[in-house]
């Protein structure tokens, strides 16, 4: 864990990674608060925010006396919520820093076009 | 939450110099706190009063709802691991465990020996003859296998190295999950217990200067790097610790300075955003006033 937002934050995020590329099927069991804490060696308490935010926010749900369990429809949700983020995370400082280099649009454009046929991820 | 711990306006003074000044906390049950501050803050002092080593010269202290002198129904639930522990001149460290194992209800002698072989402590081996790292391990191990409901280690790391260190907090992790108890923390390596410690209490010069969570306190502080007009632009109407220049780029470490806005007022004013670790935040918070920094200095030129 290595950036300024809490690590509660950071954990939930991590398992929303999970669940967006798939890696976590919806209702797959998702790891236990301790085996969090043990593999990102943090305080149990610090991983069961986390996961306790997912459940309020119905990405995963509790059976009770088994474990957490990724909720139906979560990977749709969250798709979606990452995607009314993108704009702000990613576009604006691309197009802030593109701004202060003077490189202009279609510069832009076909940097990634370029970018991402070298890598072989274009977007298609 | 249960409280495990009530400290009222303890003050301690030792003839003219006050250890200790108005100290007011509580811990919870079940919490990993890290207590932290500068060498003679009055960490020690605060352990050995909730310890029951030493008393309070005012001020009210509460251990499992009674005053912990000299009162054998409470100190049999607090372990203290420090670096200065003495044993008898016979003892090895199987002696260690033996006694152990009778003053904690909750000692857990498999665990202890288990702890014991993965820090290749010689059960045999004359605890006098025990190098500085094993008398290290030594006390980890106790602390952690009295699975203690109150557990203090103060600077359990002298002459530990780096990877014993990671398997005293990977240890204390693991078991504490299983067996959660109140644990306090006493250390300088604040960054590499940052995220186990669920809570700061930060000392100095005897006084309570933070109690509060770590998740809190993380990003609390940022340097702002820039031109110096710029930061000045960022800096005003925020609290600023320190200053640094380097020709005329200026980096000034401001406390709160992430607010709503501040990350486009950054960005307009060209000015970058670090945050500051738990660590930085400490140094910063507990660093003498210095008389001439070099700021000043070139100020005054």
């Amino acid at each position: 864990m290595d950036d300024d937002r809490p690590i509660f934050l950071q954990i939930a995020e991590l398992i929303e990674n999970s669940i967006i590329d798939g890696s976590l099927v919806e209702e797959a069991q998702v790891p236990s608060t301790n085996e969090l804490a043990a593999f990102h060696r943090i305080n149990p308490a610090t991983a069961a925010k986390g996961v306790n935010q997912l459940v309020s926010e119905g990405t995963l749900y509790k059976r009770r006396g088994i474990g957490m369990f990724v909720a139906g429809g979560a990977r749709a949700r969250l798709r979606e919520r990452r995607r009314e983020r993108f704009t702000e995370q990613y576009v604006e400082p691309l197009l802030a820093e593109a701004r202060k280099l003077g490189i202009g649009h279609d510069e832009l454009m076909k940097m990634i076009d370029s970018f991402g046929a070298a890598v072989g991820r274009d977007l298609g | 939450m249960t409280t495990v711990v009530t400290a009222h306006g303890v003050t301690k003074r030792f003839g003219d110099v006050t250890a200790l000044d108005d100290v007011s906390f509580a811990l919870a049950e079940h919490t990993i706190y890290g207590l932290l501050g500068r060498n003679g803050a009055g960490k020690t002092t605060l352990m050995q009063i909730l310890t029951g080593q030493a008393f309070a010269s005012s001020g009210k202290v509460s251990v499992f709802d009674a005053p912990p002198v000299e009162n054998p129904a409470v100190l049999s639930k607090v372990c203290f691991v420090r670096e200065s522990q003495r044993y008898p001149h016979v003892y090895t460290v199987r002696h260690v465990f033996r006694t152990a194992r009778r003053l904690f209800a909750n000692w857990d002698d498999t665990f202890a020996h288990g702890l014991a072989a993965d820090f290749q402590l010689p059960a045999g081996r004359l605890v006098r003859r025990l190098s500085r790292g094993m008398l290290s391990a030594l006390g980890v191990t106790v602390g952690l296998a009295a699975r203690a409901p109150l557990t203090f280690f103060d600077e359990p790391y002298l002459g530990l190295d780096p990877a014993a260190r990671q398997l005293f907090y990977d240890r204390l992790l693991a078991d504490y999950a299983e067996h959660p108890r109140t644990v306090v923390l006493s250390t300088h390596l604040i960054d590499e217990v940052s995220d186990l410690i669920e809570r700061v209490l930060l000392i100095d010069r005897g006084r309570l200067l933070l109690d509060e969570d770590t998740d809190d306190l993380r990003g609390r502080a940022v340097a702002a790097t820039g031109r110096a007009e710029a930061v000045d632009g960022f800096a005003a109407g925020r609290t600023e610790l320190h200053r640094e220049r380097l020709s005329g780029l200026v980096r000034s470490t401001i406390l709160d300075g992430l607010g709503p806005h501040a990350k486009a007022l950054a960005q307009e004013l060209n000015v970058e955003l670090e945050p500051l670790s738990l660590q930085q935040l400490v140094v910063r918070l507990t660093a003498p006033p210095t008389t001439t920094a070099p700021a000043d200095r070139e100020a005054a030129r």
